[in-house]
């Protein structure tokens, strides 16, 4: 619907950009801020006592009051610029983690985690001596809340959950999540993996009464290099820094140090400010456009998508129905691997993600190998869908033979 | 035959699939990309391949390289394998001469990858698998020849102190009858 807001795509009219969930293209709003920026503002923020540097800081500040208004955050201080979920994720796997974990605790993961919301975990756990457990994935991809109910109890200390499965699309019921995890574990914290959630869905991180939450720019219209992490006030000054350096000390003796306040205490080093003027325009994008329009838009397209692969012979999609998953259609030709079918749609100028999407331990649980993705943003349309449907039949041509 | 039928064909009815029985060595590797997986197994007689096996997931690409590499390598040495297997590296990179070189058979249909480097990993994987069995191939000789030189200097040891005791019982024997 604004394909020609994005300079990508405008300039290739036959190209069919289906890999969002890896990582969207920038509308010229956001490389056009970022430019501007450079040329008309930029300094150090934080350092300089001179009106560039004044003005470089207030759109930085600017920056993360925007962000976290997009995302229900009254208390800005607490979102966090970070590289992405990443780093997001694996910060407080080495603060909070390293500082609260104990020996005989236990974490808690799901089968449908990115591999980023997995292993920070995993080796937190043999670090600190803690169990590590997987609550498991129903047959059809969904959270299985049985599977979770069970590991919880008063030794868990973390629960690290995905808000959209990367691989599947399918969306996390937080609302029954989240309440669970307060009532039968009391001591946990709850880490949110929101890096296929933000992009595509409304998210109010107050409301949510979860720890953190993390995801990245580049999946939501911003530049690459920049992320964020959203945490509870109250933890994230009592956790340790996660780097050390310039910006994030308050004094620093020849024998101590003390930390600066947040968010800075956890922004070593000068700060990412070209690209969280990106990430801001990114948002302001968005919010034109509207999250809920954004939802419905994606939607239709899944239900559509879905609807016509699954009348192709051969085809099997993998996860919840269309209706209860983000813009992800998963899915397997028979007799064709995902990777071969990915070359065959990138010869029609189709792009697709093939393989095992950075989850090892789902595509295991599902027994497949490797699984060919779609997935939609708002500038994907009904012809993006038919070309991937004429490109799958095409494939199907050439490996199984017309007719089949 | 086009270089994409040609692929096909592979992929459809490859040469030399399955495990081979008591192997000289074998490996299996992964590409964690894509989730293809590929298992080579070599035996050797003199230092050439004499029989080759592989198995697996793998896409058209993994399979059809695999299926050709068997053909290929067979009667060949590690040295000839390396300088084989860096031909088709070079092919696979887009070497215009290594396209055109009658060495490389039908692996000269891969030519056409170099424009999708992704998909480079899937028609390497079987030659690096063939390489670690090869590897695996040349530990498993030392080891057997480690052992058995430890075996055989354990049955010499044991030998000799038989007919040390054989000698000394024989000896006790022609005194106890008075014998000089």
């Amino acid at each position: 619907m604004n394909r020609a807001d994005f300079p990508l795509l405008a300039d290739r009219p036959g190209l069919h950009y289906l890999d969002s969930a890896a990582s969207s293209q920038k509308p010229a709003a956001v490389l056009e801020a970022m430019r501007v920026f450079y040329e008309t503002s930029y300094a150090n923020p934080h350092r300089g006592a001179y009106e560039l540097a004044v003005a470089a800081t207030d759109r930085y500040h600017a920056a993360r009051e925007t962000v976290a208004r997009f995302v229900g955050v009254a208390d800005s201080a607490c979102l966090l610029f970070t590289r992405g979920t990443t780093e997001s994720l694996n910060l407080v796997a080495a603060t909070w983690g390293r500082a609260a974990v104990q020996p005989g605790d236990e974490i808690i993961v799901t089968r449908l985690e990115h591999h980023a919301n997995f292993v920070p975990w995993q080796l937190l756990a043999a670090e600190r001596g803690a169990t590590f457990r997987i609550a498991e994935m129903t047959d059809d991809g969904r959270l299985d809340l049985d599977s979770l109910r069970a590991q919880l109890g008063p030794r868990t200390r973390l629960v690290a959950v995905t808000h959209v499965s990367n691989a599947l699309g399918s969306i996390t019921p937080l609302a029954d999540v989240v309440p669970l995890v307060r009532r039968l574990a009391p001591n946990a914290a709850i880490v949110v993996d929101g890096a296929q959630a933000v992009p595509h869905l409304t998210v109010d991180f107050d409301a949510l009464d979860v720890d953190f939450y993390a995801f990245s720019g580049h999946k939501m219209l911003g530049p690459t290099g920049i992320g964020v992490l959203i945490g509870r006030r109250a933890m994230l000054e009592a956790m340790p820094p996660y780097q050390t350096g310039g910006d994030m000390i308050e004094v620093v003796g020849d024998d101590h140090t003390t930390w600066n306040i947040l968010p800075h205490k956890f922004e070593a080093g000068t700060p990412n400010v070209g690209d969280a003027v990106g990430l801001a325009a990114a948002v302001d994008y968005l919010t034109d456009v509207g999250m809920a329009e954004v939802r419905w838009h994606e939607r239709a397209l899944t239900e559509l998508a879905s609807e016509r692969l699954a009348a192709i012979p051969g085809v099997r999609i993998y996860g919840p129905p269309a209706a209860e998953r983000s813009g992800v259609v998963s899915f397997s030709l028979a007799e064709v691997h995902p990777h071969d079918l990915a070359t065959i749609l990138d010869q029609d100028g189709v792009c697709i993600r093939a393989g095992q999407h950075c989850a090892q331990p789902l595509l295991r649980r599902l027994g497949v190998g490797a699984t060919a993705r779609a997935s939609f943003y708002i500038y994907n349309d009904a012809a993006d869908v038919e070309a991937l449907v004429q490109g799958v039949l095409k494939a199907q041509a050439l490996f199984v033979g017309v007719g089949h | 035959m086009s270089a994409t039928e040609l692929i096909l064909t592979h992929y459809r009815r490859p040469h030399n699939r399955g495990t081979l029985d008591a192997p000289d060595g074998v490996a299996t590797r992964l590409n964690p990309l894509c989730g293809e997986q590929l298992t080579v197994g070599v035996r050797l007689v003199d230092g050439r391949v004499g029989d080759i096996r592989f198995d697996g997931e793998s896409c058209s690409i993994g399979r059809a390289s695999a299926s050709m590499m068997t053909d290929l390598v067979r009667g060949l040495d590690v040295d000839a394998i390396a300088a084989l297997t860096a031909r088709v590296r070079a092919l696979v990179d887009g070497d215009p001469v290594a396209a055109a070189d009658p060495a490389l058979g039908d692996l000269r249909a891969l030519a056409a990858i170099a424009r999708t480097p992704a998909r480079a990993p899937c028609a390497l994987l079987a030659w690096d698998a063939l390489r670690d069995a090869l590897d695996n191939a040349r530990d498993n000789a030392r080891d057997n020849a480690r052992d058995n030189a430890r075996d055989n200097a354990r049955d010499n040891a044991r030998d000799n102190a038989l007919d040390e005791a054989r000698r000394k019982a024989v000896l006790a024997a022609r005194v106890a009858d008075g014998l000089p």
